[in-house]
């Protein structure tokens, strides 16, 4: 394995990645660094490769090709079980929220705490209950994921993905498929967050509106290469053709 | 396409698919040593695959001696050997009917519902949900299914075995009017233990292969509830297919090491 240089300043950092699947080639030499303390929004198109780009970097899926530095440890090599210590420090919030449907909403959330932690069961309800909060849920406890609104669902899947406390979070597509009401409601919380619980995050949306609240870079992937990176000043005034369609919602994927 | 480019995709599905639940074998007996023990989750799954099985398995056992018997008694009589009915059923049961029965009817009942539970996990991403909490999902999910399979196979085995043997005495004593003392004496003077714990090694052989069918099926699920449906179908043929080709070779193997 390469030395490993502790690098907290930069908990994220991809060099020349590349994926394909079948001969269909998604990724095609993708580089970012995420700073701590930042929120990156990804954008891009449906099919533009952001998922990829957001399940590489947790080490879901292995790259083809390129580097993958998570907390300064090289992942695009690594075996499963020695990843997960890497894991338990980043908190991944899925699209479809992938909670565990057989059980309820309290051990959804107490999951993590249950299977890393040796805390009470005082200690778990105390953070379960602190985490469900955050996200503006309280007195859900009991629910099975089934009986929730996809917003309920959401913001439990945050809920479960911050119990741990994590260093980065990696949101899919936050607010895709939620009436507007509900995807502002999520945008309130990813800001509020950034105040106190975590200041760190990848952010993958195709919702120009949603990352101008949030983020402090953006970067817009388009046939699978990072086409721009920046402020969203910088965005707004920048001078890229394709970030100039995507913002102006013409930008395709072919 | 052609039917020679048809075979040739079928065959790399094959090899794909043998060499997955190999490595899938591997990476499990890997995964054994691995912190946590999951304890708990063992004994879950015993439960679930063992006690809920029986009714199954021991009904099949019950009714698999009777006919056994049976046919036996009928048949061995126009030869005259109807006093080796015990010994025939016996070493029916034992040697073969007892593992493999168990194995294509509690495996098939056991390896579909695990390919539906880790299936539908895959399809809603609940495994990769596992897997960004930083748990360790072949310890957590296929592990303890393949240890609760070693333990079960062999003592469900065990109890189809014995009632079989039973259900063989009922029908030759009260259809055949034999006595029963005959039975069981034949019974313990021609068999011995090589027969009956071939018998349990094969049904331990059968428990690993089943669970790991229904584990690696499930895990590898892809296009939804369609798939889902596909891939669990796919189980109990490949269960009920593996267990019956297995067993010819098992049995090869054991007269060769054992006879």
């Amino acid at each position: 394995m390469d030395p490993v240089t502790p690098a907290p300043e930069i908990p994220v950092e991809l060099r020349e990645v590349r994926k394909s699947f079948g001969d269909k080639p998604v990724l095609q030499g993708v580089s970012l660094a995420l700073r701590k303390g930042t929120t990156l929004a990804v954008m891009g198109g449906s099919g533009a490769g952001k998922t990829v780009l957001l399940r590489i970097t947790d080490g879901l899926i292995r790259p083809d090709a390129g580097q993958v530095t998570l907390f300064g440890t090289h992942i695009e090599r690594m075996r499963e079980e020695a990843m997960l210590p890497l894991r338990k420090r980043a908190g991944f919030v899925f699209q479809g929220a992938a909670l565990f449907d057989s059980l309820s909403v309290f051990e959804n959330v107490a999951f993590p705490l249950r299977e890393h932690t040796s805390m009470s069961l005082g200690e778990i309800t105390d953070r379960v209950h602190r985490s469900l909060s955050v996200v503006g849920l309280p007195g859900v406890d009991d629910l099975l994921p089934a009986e929730l609104s996809g917003g309920m669902r959401k913001r439990v899947g945050i809920a479960r993905a911050l119990v741990l406390e994590p260093e980065v979070v990696f949101f899919d597509e936050p607010t895709a498929g939620l009436d507007p009401t509900n995807a502002r409601l999520v945008a309130e919380l990813m800001a509020s967050l950034r105040e106190g619980v975590c200041d760190t995050a990848i952010v993958v949306t195709h919702d120009i509106e949603f990352a101008n609240m949030i983020a402090d870079q953006m970067a817009i992937l388009h046939q699978g290469r990072i086409a721009d990176i920046g402020t969203p000043a910088e965005m707004r005034a920048s001078s890229n053709p394709d970030v100039r369609r995507f913002l102006a919602g013409e930008l395709r994927e072919e | 396409m052609s039917v020679w480019a048809y075979a040739r995709r079928q065959g790399q599905e094959s090899v794909a698919w043998y060499g997955g639940l190999g490595l899938l074998a591997i990476e499990a007996a890997r995964n054994v040593r691995l912190p946590p023990s999951y304890l708990i989750i063992v004994a879950q799954q015993i439960d679930l695959i063992g006690v809920r099985s029986l009714v199954v398995a021991l009904t099949a056992g019950l009714f698999t001696g009777m006919v056994l018997a049976l046919q036996s008694a009928v048949n061995m009589a126009r030869f005259g050997a109807e006093n080796y009915v015990g010994p025939i059923v016996a070493l029916s049961m034992l040697r073969e009917l007892g593992p493999v029965l168990t194995a294509i009817l509690v495996g098939g009942k056991v390896a579909s519902g695990i390919t539906a539970e880790l299936g539908s996990m895959k399809v809603t991403e609940q495994i990769d949900a596992l897997r960004a909490l930083g748990v360790n999902y072949v310890k957590r999910l296929i592990v303890p299914r393949l240890l609760a399979a070693l333990v079960v196979f062999p003592l469900v085995t065990i109890l189809a075995d014995a009632i079989g043997l039973f259900g063989g005495m009922l029908v030759v004593v009260f259809d055949r009017a034999v006595d029963g003392y005959l039975y069981w004496n034949t019974i313990s003077y021609w068999v011995v233990m090589r027969d009956f714990l071939t018998g349990i090694a094969k049904s331990v052989v059968f428990g690993a292969l089943v669970t790991l069918i229904g584990c690696y099926n499930g895990l590898g699920t892809e296009g939804g509830t369609e798939g889902l449906g596909r891939s669990t179908t796919d189980t109990v043929v490949q269960v009920a297919m593996a267990v019956i080709i297995s067993d010819f070779f098992l049995t090869k193997l054991f007269f060769i090491l054992f006879w």
